[in-house]
């Protein structure tokens, strides 16, 4: 059986605003195992951003345990966070959040500015992960210059940079029309398959959920469901 | 790890410039504050420091041993509307030092502007009455030609001797010696010629004089019956403060001053003189950079503006290097790297730009007697004011960027 690289427990968010509290999560309680595929869906406002940031050591949670690959993270400070981020998780979000008047390139070795790679090493690694995402002709040209499919797939490549164990995307599909959607959906799964990534996603589309293995659904800040390929 | 904060530093450093060019006008614009900032510190501290060394080179060409008696009492020293208005000291005073054992020569000292008329040029300079041995007691010899002697004093002779600056505009490349020019309607035969001593920064040109006897000075252009001053060089150097007991003593008698009464003269010694010089030109040259201080100033405060702007125009951009794993640290020193090498440009551009305005300064014909010195002193100190500038103003926004919270900044629209 394989090992879980995600375990979490009874993990709870509250916000304050002024007086009032929002539950943003009540209590989740689950185990993602490495190697998983797994798509997060409910209706908007369940929480599935909120869990999101946690698993992507964004944010903490209020109360709970949260266990990445055998650490507990969820009372660590900013700066072990950071480093997290850094080494061990991707992100790609549904606005593509890339540094607009930059390089593709530029772009995607910016993880590597945060951590200990020479120079050349950066540039090499860069450009492969831009090769790995179909995107070797693109990579000098500024993020503006490039479609919405294309920006996300500069995303992934960024993703890819430090070799995560995890990827976290939020509604990578959101933003693109469905045959892009799709071309991104085969770069998950060929990351997955082949470079066992553990891939962990937000959607709000049952088709594009259809790629992962598992999904579980959010309603209210809990778990409500789980489906199992 | 040296080699890795070494690998960091130039990778922050590399960010940075490249942050800037997206912006380049508004960068430029910035670091417009600094330039004129910079520039003028250096550009006014350069011109302090021109008559600083204007005084140091004229006071050491005169020699130390130089005594200057002058009347007025010593408490008027310093109050410039006294000078000149007594009438107390008389060539016979002069004559009564210049026997003092302490005493080499004197040289009495009658001095006004007027215009001198050659041919037709004319040219309005000081007309120096002096002694025979004003060379001597000045250290400053003759080029051309000889300086008048004890007989021309004696008869009031119409006589002169010339400045470079006199000789150059009224003769050009002609000898004067043996030519006449015209004081007042009077004939002078012109004698000789003065060395050339050179400028001397902020008190117009030393060489811009005729010298003629100080008895003709008084009788004949003047109608005086006093003399201003008078010059004594000392026979050495360790005997000044002799040489001036012995000049106040006589002075006293002659002058019939009473036992306890003020002295109705002064007797001021060169380095005396040169330390009240020095100290003005040094009050002038704080007081200038101090006021090119503010306009650097005002630069950082432009800096921290932009600086804040521009945090919050990238705070996505904040939100994004945070989430693949920029810490706090990082996105500080990124910010403040920013601001420093904004201002160490800024410096740089203004330290070219203070030495320009320096050179300008001293060519512009308005200003001809004006001398600028650049120090290196004055550069460096400019240079690591802008420095700290860039990092006492970049510090404020950098922070405000670190201290952001990742989740909000990716969503900050
Ligand atoms: N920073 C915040 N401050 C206060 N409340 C928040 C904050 N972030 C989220 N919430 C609240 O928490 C709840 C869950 O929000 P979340 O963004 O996780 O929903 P979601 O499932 O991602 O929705 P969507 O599908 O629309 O993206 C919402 O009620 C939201 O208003
Ligand atoms: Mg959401």
């Amino acid at each position: 059986m394989a090992q879980n690289i995600i375990e979490l427990r009874d993990l709870k968010k509250t916000y304050c605003i002024g007086e009032t509290e929002v539950n943003a999560l009540r209590g989740v309680s689950y185990a993602i195992e490495e190697g998983d595929f797994l798509a997060i869906m409910g209706p908007s406002g369940s929480g599935k951003s909120t869990l999101m940031n946690i698993l992507g050591c964004l944010d903490r949670p209020s109360s709970g345990e949260y266990i990445l690959d055998g650490e507990e993270v969820s009372r660590l400070d900013k700066n072990r966070l950071a480093g997290i981020r850094n080494q061990k998780i991707g992100f790609v979000f549904q606005s593509y959040n890339l540094l607009s008047r930059t390089t593709a390139l530029e772009n995607v070795e910016l993880p590597l500015l945060y951590s200990s790679v020479n120079g050349k090493d950066m540039t090499e690694r860069a450009l492969a992960a831009l090769a790995s995402v179909g995107l070797t002709d693109r990579s000098h040209h500024k993020t503006n210059q490039l479609s919405g499919g294309e920006q996300q797939r500069v995303a992934i490549a960024r993703a890819l940079l430090n070799d995560p164990t995890l990827i976290l995307a939020d509604e990578p599909t959101g933003n693109l029309d469905s045959r892009t959607s799709s071309d991104i959906m085969n770069i998950f799964k060929t990351l997955n398959e082949d470079k066992k990534i553990t891939m962990v996603m937000v959607t709000h589309e049952p088709d594009i959920a259809a790629w992962a293995r598992k999904r579980i659904y959010l309603l209210d800040g809990l778990i409500v469901r789980e489906e199992r390929d | 790890m040296l080699k890795r904060s070494l690998m960091h530093g130039t990778r922050t450093f590399r960010v940075a410039i490249r942050a800037l060019g997206r912006n380049k006008m508004r960068s430029f614009l910035t670091a417009l504050g600094i330039i004129i900032g910079v520039g003028a510190v250096i550009a006014m501290v350069s011109i302090g420091e021109g008559a600083k060394r204007g005084i140091e080179d004229r006071f050491a060409s005169m020699g130390t041993n130089l005594l200057f008696v002058s009347p007025g009492s010593r408490n008027v020293r310093g109050v410039h509307s006294g000078f000149g208005s007594f009438q107390t000291l008389k060539a016979e005073d002069a004559a009564a030092i210049e026997e003092l054992p302490a005493v080499m020569f004197v040289s009495p000292a009658v001095n006004a502007r007027a215009q001198v008329v050659y041919s037709n040029k004319n040219w309005n300079t000081s007309i120096q009455g002096t002694g025979a041995r004003y060379p001597e007691v000045r250290a400053w010899d003759v080029e051309f030609g000889s300086y008048f002697d004890e007989s021309h004093v004696r008869a009031a002779a119409k006589v002169c001797v010339l400045g470079a600056d006199v000789k150059q505009n009224l003769f050009e490349d002609e000898d004067p010696v043996g030519q006449v020019v015209r004081v007042k309607r009077i004939p002078f035969k012109v004698l000789g010629v003065m060395k050339r001593r050179g400028e001397s920064g902020g008190f117009g040109s030393r060489d811009d004089m005729i010298a003629v006897p100080y008895t003709t000075a008084m009788r004949r252009l003047q109608g005086i019956d006093y003399i201003q001053s008078v010059d004594v060089r000392a026979v050495s150097a360790a005997l000044m403060p002799e040489a001036q007991r012995q000049i106040e003593e006589l002075l006293r008698v002659r002058h019939r001053i009473a036992p306890g009464a003020e002295d109705d003269f002064q007797v001021r010694n060169m380095s005396e003189i040169a330390e009240t010089a020095a100290e003005s030109t040094k009050i002038m040259t704080i007081l200038l950079g101090s006021i090119a201080s503010i306009s650097l100033l005002v630069g950082g405060i432009g800096i921290m503006n932009i600086m804040l702007v521009s945090v919050t125009e990238r705070i996505r951009e904040i939100g994004i290097r945070m989430a693949v794993g920029a810490r706090e640290k990082d996105i500080l020193l990124q910010f403040l790297t920013e601001a420093i090498v904004l201002s160490l440009i800024g410096g740089l551009i203004g330290i070219g730009f203070g030495i320009g305005s320096s050179r300008l300064i001293k060519k512009i014909q308005m200003f001809s007697s004006m001398n600028t010195v650049v120090s290196v002193e004055s550069v460096l100190l400019a240079f690591f004011f802008a420095a700290a500038i860039g990092i006492f103003f970049g510090f404020y926004p950098a922070r405000k960027a670190s201290r952001l919270d990742p989740i909000e900044a990716l969503r900050y629209e």
